[in-house]
């Protein structure tokens, strides 16, 4: 197998606060190939988004990464120097944030954001790369692009803005895009849109993308794979399918059983996970989960579960750990 | 484009009348001017023959038209204390206020800007905690203070500068100009640091303030995630979103600093119209007075209108809006 573009190895973030360091992210380890679409799903403060700033290197201060690597095909990024981080971002990591209306600098044209861009980081001159920017807008599927490199952004609708924030994101051809909550600031229909040119940029060039949102409708269409995270910490990590369809981990079920379905009886009433997570100043010992999980036992109170492979999922859940397996058939021969 | 400024126009030309009719209506009810005039054996007959020669027996909206009209020409009658016309007056002591005046705020944008860029990006910097703490004592303290411990130190004890007046000047045709001697360089000197403190400390915090927060939207960081340089950044992407509120405050400020210098000119004695406004209220001149609103306000609109342009050329914005048809 290939070396993956992005490899993260036991990651963790850090935001020093007064009462000492929160962990945002606690050995969270991932890898996306070539072309592959991780989407990352979570409530909101699981460290989704944390995840996709510690790739690009955009963790500001109290922030930090405390441990772990992370490889971008190969090679160790997190510890680089400013220069030569910033030199990768946006040539061959790129990210996209969720709201487009304020994601583009609004005093210059776009063409002039283009060129600025793609003069960062190719050895284009202005003629060049102004020809790059108007091929970048009809890539990303704006109408008239001869004309509308030369508009502001007021003058768009937020669909065409993120467009042109995608047109910006992959100016310099990335291997890897970040794209956090891409289409959450949209309209349906517009979001639909988005999620395929967010698809089709993919397959086009290969690159991977990390699709960071909360909505499992956009990564059941969009992704390959899709990891849940639960506390800065993930829960569960498969193929899509598998994991749509079969979730092991007890939140992932909650979360899969709290999706609606137009096929489904009306009349069955859609499952809530009781209670809410937990902040980052006070997650439980052991399993981030066990004070909401309906399976949780003693050792889930104690001992936290390292990830398990079930089939090709991963699972960080003790009542998948073998031995537990064994006891339980254990007692239910001796009863 | 063309349409708006037309109409920015007639608006000040609006608030140009309202001013008038201000300062006429000082020569209604700041005393009878002939008392002024007069000596105090004067009998009712010369009396009445000075009011009728002034006008003053006129109907009062035939007073306020020929005020009105003479205003527009700049003419804006004879002072009682000075026995000349106030536009010579006015003329003569205009230089020296614009020059203070600008020089003020020529020290205040470029001091002022410059420490706030470098206090925004190097926060938490021990020089830029120094000048936040400072800053605060530019802003508090009053102006006239501030001039007195000037010319304490660097008049009285130091002996380096001038402690009063304009050092010598050079003509070109009615206008002076202390720019081009030692000496009048030299006296510009306090008097402008005087005038400008206030002004450089507020714009110091305001650009300190604007530029934190556009360091902190979405725009900014999306820039970064682009991998464009800090200095691009910082200087291409930041600095023009915050010079936006700086222009209107800057602008603004312009407007005050000629007011203020009323109180700077008193200080240091510099020769112009803020020196001859203490004076003329001091002697109830009250066409002087008059002509100083209406030049101060003539000054003011102009500024307002100069920033309103510069705003729809710095922010596309409002251009759209100003374009767009109603």
């Amino acid at each position: 197998m290939s070396v993956p573009v992005l490899s993260v190895r036991n990651l963790r973030v850090e935001f020093a606060s007064r009462r000492g360091a929160l962990r945002a992210i606690d050995g969270v380890s991932f890898d996306i190939a070539k072309g592959e679409v991780l989407g990352v799903v979570g409530e909101s403060g699981a460290g989704k988004s944390v995840t996709g700033l510690a790739a690009i290197g955009l963790i500001d201060p109290p922030g930090r990464i405390a441990g772990g690597e992370i490889l971008l095909s190969g090679l160790r990024i997190d510890n680089l120097p400013a220069e030569e981080m910033r030199r990768i971002r946006g040539k061959r990591i790129a990210m996209i944030f969720q709201d487009p209306l304020t994601s583009l600098n609004p005093l210059y044209r776009i063409g002039d954001q283009l060129v600025e861009t793609i003069r960062t980081h190719l050895n284009l001159n202005e003629t060049q790369a102004r020809k790059r920017a108007v091929d970048l807008l009809a890539e990303v599927g704006i109408p008239a692009p001869d004309r509308r490199v030369d508009a502001y952004p007021h003058e768009f609708s937020g669909g065409m803005r993120q467009r042109v924030v995608i047109a910006l994101a992959i100016a310099a051809e990335p291997e890897l895009i970040i794209a956090d909550e891409p289409t959450t600031a949209l309209d349906v229909s517009v979001q639909a849109q988005i999620i395929a040119l967010i698809k089709r940029l993919g397959r086009d060039h290969g690159t991977a993308v990390m699709l960071v949102t909360h909505d499992m409708g956009v990564i059941a269409e969009t992704s390959d794979r899709v990891a849940v995270m639960y506390s800065g910490r993930i829960a569960e990590i498969g193929p899509v399918r598998d994991v749509v369809q079969n979730p092991l981990h007890p939140y992932a079920k909650g979360l899969m059983g709290a999706i609606p379905t137009l096929t489904g009886d009306a009349a069955q009433r859609l499952v809530q996970i009781p209670g809410s997570m937990p902040r980052l100043s006070a997650i439980p010992p052991g399993c981030a989960f066990n004070p909401r999980c309906s399976f949780a036992f003693d050792r889930c109170r104690v001992e936290r579960p390292e990830p398990i492979a079930v089939g090709a999922q991963q699972v960080a859940c003790h009542l998948y750990d073998p031995d537990h397996v064994h006891d339980q058939v254990h007692a239910e021969s001796a009863a | 484009m063309l349409a708006f400024i037309l109409r920015r126009a007639l608006q000040s030309i609006g608030v140009m009348i309202a001013v008038g009719i201000i300062a006429f209506t000082m020569f209604r009810f700041a005393g009878d001017p002939v008392n002024q005039m007069v000596a105090i054996d004067t009998t009712p007959a010369q009396r009445a023959e000075v009011r009728a020669s002034l006008g003053l027996d006129d109907p009062v909206p035939v007073q306020f038209a020929r005020y009105f009209i003479n205003a527009v020409q700049f003419k804006f009658g004879v002072s009682y204390q000075f026995r000349q016309p106030v536009s010579a007056l006015l003329k003569e002591r205009m230089p020296a206020t614009l020059e203070l005046a600008t020089c003020a705020t020529v020290i205040a944008l470029v001091f002022g800007i410059l420490m706030g860029i470098y206090s925004a990006l190097r926060k938490d910097s021990f020089f830029a905690k120094v000048l936040q703490a400072v800053s605060l004592i530019g802003i508090s303290l009053p102006t006239f203070l501030i001039g007195i411990l000037l010319i304490y130190l660097f008049a009285v004890t130091l002996g380096w500068l001038p402690s009063f007046g304009r050092g010598d000047v050079v003509k070109f045709g009615w206008w002076t100009t202390g720019l081009l001697t030692i000496s009048g360089l030299k006296a510009l000197i306090m008097p402008s640091v005087t005038l400008g403190l206030f002004q450089m400390t507020l714009i110091m915090r305001l650009v300190r303030a604007e530029m934190l927060e556009v360091l902190r939207t979405d725009y900014i960081r999306f820039a970064r995630a682009r991998g464009l340089t800090t200095r691009a950044i910082h200087f291409g992407h930041a600095l023009k979103n915050t010079l936006v509120p700086v222009i209107t405050v800057a602008g603004l400020q312009f407007g005050s600093v000629i007011a203020f210098a009323i109180i700077t000119e008193t200080v240091f004695q510099w020769p112009g119209m803020g020196l001859l406004f203490v004076q003329a209220v001091q002697n109830v001149d009250i066409p002087i007075m008059a002509a100083y609103l209406l030049v101060v306000s003539l000054i003011f609109v102009t500024i307002n209108l100069i920033v309103d342009i510069l705003y729809t050329i710095v922010d596309p914005r409002l251009r759209a809006t100003i374009n767009r048809p109603a």
